[in-house]
């Protein structure tokens, strides 16, 4: 970093305000493509898979194994095949929130009480009615939990992407910032991603409250 | 040529394995960042977990290499040579590691049985006893869950230590996206990857072998980001 350079130089900031909500966007879009198609999968392998133990156990492990592996280890492994691409951008990081969400769709499901299965059995729902309005609504915190890693998750990891030439706020951080000895592009890229981050959490909590109201209530109750 | 011919070529370059910027040197090089970083953050880390477990969760909004950058800011001029890249990546690296392990002790020793510790006060063991006998123990299962969190974060993240320009696996990656090298990029993946679930599956085995025979090893509540 240059000396005397400020953290933060308002005028720059002041001046790049375009630059920088274009970043914030970019770096909105990737997380939310990761995240929708992530969960779309993730939601459909949940439930061809959760009946059968041995595949859930397996894939409960793998993930977790898979999980392990860097971030820019995946990107690099995709180089060769998709290029410095969106696209090797995206299968990173839908991988990782395959990872996360199947996982927690499938301990959601898993968490359902065998009696309230039954009980709802012996009213006469049938398996898709079951599934929509008994299991899915029991299962919707784990699933929400899911849902908030893997968002928190992948807001980070965008920012790694400005190493294989995408980014969003990471391009800020990396390119303008770090590459750029300019220390003002570091802290807005950094302090955005973390607000970011921290608004997609609260979001998804919120919403947690809105689809089971029950559990407010009990709450409140208690 | 093909990338599987490109890949044979780069693997026979013997300099591609020992030479100064070949993979034996880059691996012991993240090693050391990783294994200074992951002790650094069990001395601080575990001492706190254990003194509010036993007299008494976060979430990880900070991208990592935002926090690289922060420090970067900070001491890049503080300190000229080492203020670049060695202390941002060893500052970054630590806090990531300390949270999973504060949490994980804390948690641990907070579900041990108050039974057992109540038996154990009752057979005259005082404090210090207490703690090293029947609560770390017991919560062990939990403590070493915590430290594999951890070190499998640090051994992924230390990959972004080249981002600075210091060396670690991540400089075969960086190098490789940079100077179009498909060969020198795959292995840095390559090893990154295998050394990183070597570090989850070294870890569980530690726990496996750690733990009192008497107690199963609990799941994992490991679901922590890799950088």
């Amino acid at each position: 970093m240059p000396p005397g350079e400020p953290f933060i130089r308002p005028d720059w900031v002041v001046n790049n305000l375009d630059v920088i909500w274009q970043r914030l966007i970019e770096h909105v879009e990737m997380t939310l493509t990761a995240v929708v198609v992530g969960f779309v999968i993730s939601f459909a392998a949940a439930l061809i898979i959760r009946r059968r133990r041995r595949a859930t156990a397996a894939v409960i492990g793998v993930t977790g194994i898979l999980y392990a592996i860097p971030s820019l280890a995946l990107f690099a492994f995709l180089i060769p095949v998709t290029g410095l691409s969106f696209l090797t951008a995206e299968i990173a990081l839908t991988s990782y929130t395959l990872l996360i969400l199947i996982r927690n769709v499938l301990l959601g499901l898993e968490a359902v009480p065998p009696d309230v299965v039954e009980a709802a059995v012996g009213m006469g729902y049938t398996p898709r009615q079951l599934l929509w309005r008994v299991e899915l609504p029991i299962a919707v915190p784990l699933i929400v939990a899911g849902l908030r890693i893997a968002t928190v998750t992948t807001v980070g990891l965008v920012t790694v992407t400005a190493l294989i030439g995408q980014g969003g706020l990471g391009y800020l951080i990396v390119v303008t910032g770090i590459n750029g000895f300019f220390p003002t592009a570091i802290w807005v890229g950094s302090l955005l991603s973390i607000a970011l981050a921290v608004v997609a959490d609260f979001g998804l909590l919120w919403t947690q409250g809105r689809l089971t109201p029950w559990a407010q209530s009990r709450r409140s109750a208690a | 040529m093909t990338f599987i011919g490109e890949l044979a070529t780069w693997l026979s370059t013997p300099a591609n394995w020992v030479g100064s910027d070949g993979m034996l040197p880059r691996l012991v090089e993240h090693l050391a960042f990783s294994g200074g970083s992951l002790l650094i953050a069990v001395l601080v880390a575990l001492p706190i977990g254990l003194a509010i477990g036993h007299t008494g969760r976060g979430g990880r909004a900070l991208p990592t290499l935002g926090l690289l950058g922060i420090v970067l800011t900070i001491t890049a001029n503080w300190w000229p040579p080492l203020g670049f890249f060695l202390i941002p990546t060893i500052v970054a690296l630590v806090a990531l590691a300390i949270p999973p392990i504060v949490t994980n002790t804390y948690a641990g020793l907070r579900e041990v049985d108050p039974e057992a510790i109540e038996a154990g006060r009752g057979m005259g063991m005082r404090e210090l006893e207490l703690l090293r006998q029947v609560e770390i123990p017991l919560a062990l299962p939990s403590i070493l869950t915590g430290l594999r969190v951890s070190a499998v974060q640090v051994v992924a993240t230390a990959t972004l230590a080249a981002v600075l320009g210091a060396g670690g696996l991540g400089r075969l990656i960086i190098d490789g996206i940079a100077q179009q090298d498909d060969p020198e990029l795959f292995m840095g993946a390559v090893l990154v990857g295998l050394l990183a679930i070597a570090t989850e599956l070294g870890f569980a085995w530690l726990q496996r072998r750690a733990v009192s025979p008497g107690m199963r090893p609990e799941r994992a509540s490991g679901t922590e980001p890799a950088a």
